[in-house]
């Protein structure tokens, strides 16, 4: 599991880079089109994701002990968080879409920085979808778990694929911790 | 425990829960520390911070801090390598301009 999440390290890292790179190459157009984005929401986004974060510790906790009711709610409840996430961000992207800032043909952008903070979004999209793709993937697996924990699969001997869920999950979240900060909030000042 | 192959320590909750209650506190110095003008640091707060954060959810929620140490190699190593390829990268991108182009090149 650890090798597959260090794959993911530098998938995620390979976007970062490019953000980076481009972000040193044009830093106004880039904080511009950043001071476009929400932090209220972001910053909800990223509350609620480090409380799914929790409760998946608390289902892998409770996976250890061989509590498998309070596993499946443990989950349940990280599917909800991980729901009201991804429904935020829908919200956002909507957002986006209605002040044209949906990189492509109807783009609308003012000022003279309109073709590098295009580039912006176009990060911004690629790293924040790739991102929730990761969450409803991992919504998937959970559902799985639930079906597994409440069919008696799991034992104090024998969560293992609980705790790969939990380290999954965890990761995700950690791609959002660099995320929020790097794309909505590096350049407020 | 000790009959088990694979010795798993189970953590309190409570150190979950104080996890959890750092994390949030670093979220909330993220934000804040965003709107104070600081010029360059500003992106080195912010990162610093996301690392610490980061550095929690590894070792508590991951449990990696009460991992093995082959373990911690796997995960440094994912790490390592990131490093390897930004700085690479940006050892690139960041000196581009350094030196004048040597004239007789014809450019753009």
């Amino acid at each position: 599991m650890w090798i597959f999440l260090a794959t993911e390290v530098m998938f995620f890292g390979g976007m970062f880079l490019g953000y980076a790179v481009y972000r040193a190459m044009y830093p106004t157009a880039f904080a511009e089109a950043s001071r476009h984005l929400d932090v209220w929401l972001g910053g909800i986004n990223t509350a609620v994701l480090l409380c799914s974060s929790l409760t998946m510790a608390l289902a892998v906790h409770a996976a250890q002990l061989g509590a498998r009711r309070t596993v499946a709610i443990f989950l349940v409840a990280t599917i909800i968080l991980a729901s009201v996430f991804l429904g935020i961000k829908a919200f956002e992207y909507y957002h986006k879409y209605e002040e044209h800032l949906i990189p492509g043909a109807v783009f609308e952008f003012p000022g003279e920085n309109a073709n590098h903070a295009q580039l912006f979004f176009s990060f911004y999209f690629a790293m924040t979808g790739m991102h929730a793709l990761h969450m409803v993937i991992g919504i998937g697996v959970m559902l799985i778990m639930i079906a597994l924990a409440l069919r008696g699969r799991f034992s104090p001997e024998y969560y293992f694929p609980v705790e790969m869920t939990g380290l999954y999950w965890h990761f995700v979240d950690i791609v959002w911790v660099f995320l929020f900060p790097l794309l909505y909030l590096v350049d407020r000042s | 425990m000790q009959e088990h192959i694979h010795e798993h320590i189970v953590v309190d909750t409570k150190k979950y829960y104080l996890v959890f209650a750092a994390l949030m506190i670093l979220m909330a110095v993220t934000v804040g520390v965003a709107y104070i003008h600081l010029g360059r640091l500003n992106v080195f707060a912010a990162l610093t911070i996301a690392f610490i954060k980061a550095t929690l959810i590894i070792l508590y929620f991951m449990h990696v801090r009460y991992s093995s140490r082959l373990l911690w190699v796997f995960v440094a190593a994912g790490f390592f390598w990131l490093g390897i390829m930004f700085a690479l990268s940006f050892s690139d991108y960041l000196t581009r301009d350094w030196l004048p182009r040597p004239t007789g090149w014809e450019s753009e």
